[in-house]
């Protein structure tokens, strides 16, 4: 008796101790966990309130977080200065286009190479694989010249065309997805005289539909982030995309006696929106997509 | 019968990923052949190109200062800017693998900055570093220090890049995450029973368990650091087209000197030659880091 009663004493005694040392656990790594958010987070928040200052209150010292009076038209200005509605129109036509042609031409090769057995396919895909390892500035020269030479410079044509030919990434991500859709389905359809293409229309599509979305979700965020090729081949403000425009307006804007950091603060985190707005929505997307992509690669 | 079924079932594949071949065709491997001719070639695009042999190597290596300022500062970049991500990225993804309440929301925050314009943050980080009223050196002013003048100063210049890369460390934050989540608890459990320190599990559990995931991030990050470019090319050069990549060509990474020897200069030839050069240390450097992988990668059996 007494000795099972030591042992119940000793145990609310760890207990306790463990307790103890566990609440100060989460309190260290809370105050941790808040601290890199700050880090993280701090810079953005420092966006926002610059981008309502006025230009006295940007370059005020001590600087005020909040100012007295909230000045929206920041906003307006930095997307009248330069014509954001046409680069706005742009971006918005050339993503929709290369998503188009992406889903198409990804899951149609991703198809090939999941589904169908033809001489090379391994060789094919690993050649397939291989590509994504090559370095864009190799291309990119050729590519230009090529485009010069048919007339595309200062065309949406060099930023939409590439996509009809599928993008190696997301091939491989819906191969791998496809995968693992049971065989005995196409099998089964075959029986019935179906059709590969009509098998690939009305079977593995719409079974694929989270990977689909991932494809879909990084090629928004990749076409409307893009900077290097529109860079490269568009020259006119009239047919900037978003990305680009907002670099022009920094080159309007940095560099001419007091910098209007709230215009360029406004117009930055308007170029940004979209992305957050669609990262919130898809996160999980985001991360699978990321994921499957290292863990199989 | 049987040639024609299997010849129709090879068409067939084929015509599936005719995209991708077409593509592969037009889009990679023909102008990558183009580019590699290219490289020997001096060529302006207003006149024809005329054949000059390795000329552009050996002008490169033997009178261009900056192909060796690129080299330098696009190696200083790699070197810091991928280790420090790759310790960061997998101490947070440690974080964020404890079991603690609300820990979607701290995911949410340090993931959310990899995923924005790369253009917007630039402009960002560009106010950021602002010597006199921009946020670090503010913070800084806090602590009764002094900070740097960060991108225009010849000194910091690289390491304000490689701090801002270190902010977008997200994407290798997520994979790490994701290879944590794949170890068996049970590994753990046993190794506690043996009385295992914390630092012994980690070195002995947790580095052996995701070095697959630590491979390819340190692949992604060489290959991606090699290429550094936007962020150069948006925050310096305070808005006049040609002064990118100071102060003192401090920030002229090797993809931007490219870039500027390509679309500034219109020198088509030797800016393919930098191409080849880039490709080929790239390369080196892959095929490297993959040999030496066997020595330290573990896959489970079956995995490969």
């Amino acid at each position: 008796m007494r000795q099972r009663e030591r042992e119940a004493m000793d145990n609310r005694g760890t207990f306790s101790a463990i307790f103890l040392q566990s609440t100060w656990k989460y309190l260290v790594l809370y105050g941790v966990m808040i601290c890199l958010s700050g880090v993280f987070l701090f810079p953005f928040l420092w966006m926002v309130s610059t981008s309502l200052h006025d230009l006295p209150g940007v370059f005020a010292h001590p600087y005020r977080w909040v100012p007295d009076i909230l000045n929206w038209e920041n906003y307006v200005r930095a997307v009248t200065l330069l014509p954001f509605h046409t680069f706005l129109f742009n971006t918005l036509v050339i993503t929709a286009s290369v998503m188009v042609a992406t889903f198409f031409s990804c899951s149609l090769v991703a198809y090939g190479f999941s589904r169908l057995n033809f001489r090379g396919r391994n060789t094919l895909f690993s050649l397939c694989l291989a590509t994504m390892m090559l370095p864009a500035q190799v291309t990119m020269i050729p590519l230009y010249i090529l485009y010069s030479k048919i007339g595309w410079i200062d065309t949406f044509w060099p930023l939409i065309v590439p996509a009809f030919f599928g993008s190696p990434f997301y091939i491989f991500l819906l191969r791998q997805f496809f995968l693992t859709i049971p065989r005995e389905l196409d099998e089964a359809a075959l029986i019935d005289g179906a059709s590969r293409l009509r098998i690939y229309w009305s079977i593995i599509l719409p079974l694929s539909r989270p990977a689909m979305a991932t494809v879909m979700i990084f090629t928004f965020i990749g076409t409307w982030n893009d900077f290097v090729n529109p860079l490269i081949y568009i020259n006119s403000t009239e047919n900037a995309t978003l990305t680009l425009g907002l670099n022009l307006l920094k080159s309007q804007i940095v560099g001419t006696g007091m910098t209007e950091w709230n215009t360029l603060m406004a117009g930055s985190l308007l170029v940004m929106i979209p992305n957050i707005v669609i990262f919130f929505l898809a996160q999980s997307q985001f991360i699978k997509g990321i994921s499957v992509g290292a863990m199989k690669g | 019968m049987k040639i024609s079924h299997d010849r129709r079932r090879n068409l067939q594949g084929y015509a599936f990923i005719a995209p991708w071949l077409i593509g592969f065709v037009l889009l990679a491997a023909g102008p990558m052949l183009a580019s590699l001719l290219l490289s020997f070639t001096s060529w302006t695009m207003l006149s024809p190109p005329s054949w000059v042999g390795l000329d552009n190597y050996t002008a490169m290596i033997q009178d261009d200062p900056l192909f060796y300022e690129g080299l330098y500062n696009t190696a200083y970049y790699v070197l810091f800017s991928v280790p420090l991500g790759l310790a960061l990225a997998l101490g947070l993804a440690m974080l964020l693998n404890l079991k603690l309440k609300g820990i979607k929301l701290f995911r949410t925050i340090f993931f959310l900055p990899s995923v924005t314009n790369v253009v917007a943050v630039s402009v960002l980080w560009l106010w950021l570093f602002n010597p006199d009223f921009g946020l670090l050196n503010t913070f800084l002013g806090w602590f009764g220090i002094e900070g740097p003048l960060w991108l225009q100063s010849e000194a910091w210049s690289k390491p304000a890049l490689i701090i801002m890369s270190l902010w977008g460390i997200g994407g290798t934050m997520i994979i790490f995450l994701a290879a944590l989540q794949g170890i068996p608890p049970e590994l753990y459990e046993a190794a506690e029973l043996d009385g295992a320190s914390s630092t012994r599990k980690f070195f002995h559990i947790t580095i052996p368990m995701i070095s697959p995931a630590i491979f390819f991030n340190l692949i992604v990050g060489v290959i991606g650091s090699f290429q550094v470019f936007t962020q150069a090319f948006v925050m310096t050069g305070a808005g006049h087209p040609g002064s990118e990549g100071g102060p003192n060509n401090s920030t002229l990474f090797f993809v931007l000197y490219l870039y500027k020897k390509a679309f500034q200069d219109f020198k088509m030839g030797y800016a393919s030659s930098l191409a080849w050069v880039l490709f080929l240390v790239v390369l080196v450097f892959t095929l490297v880091q993959w040999r030496y992988s066997r020595r330290w990668v573990y896959y489970e059996a079956g995995e490969r």
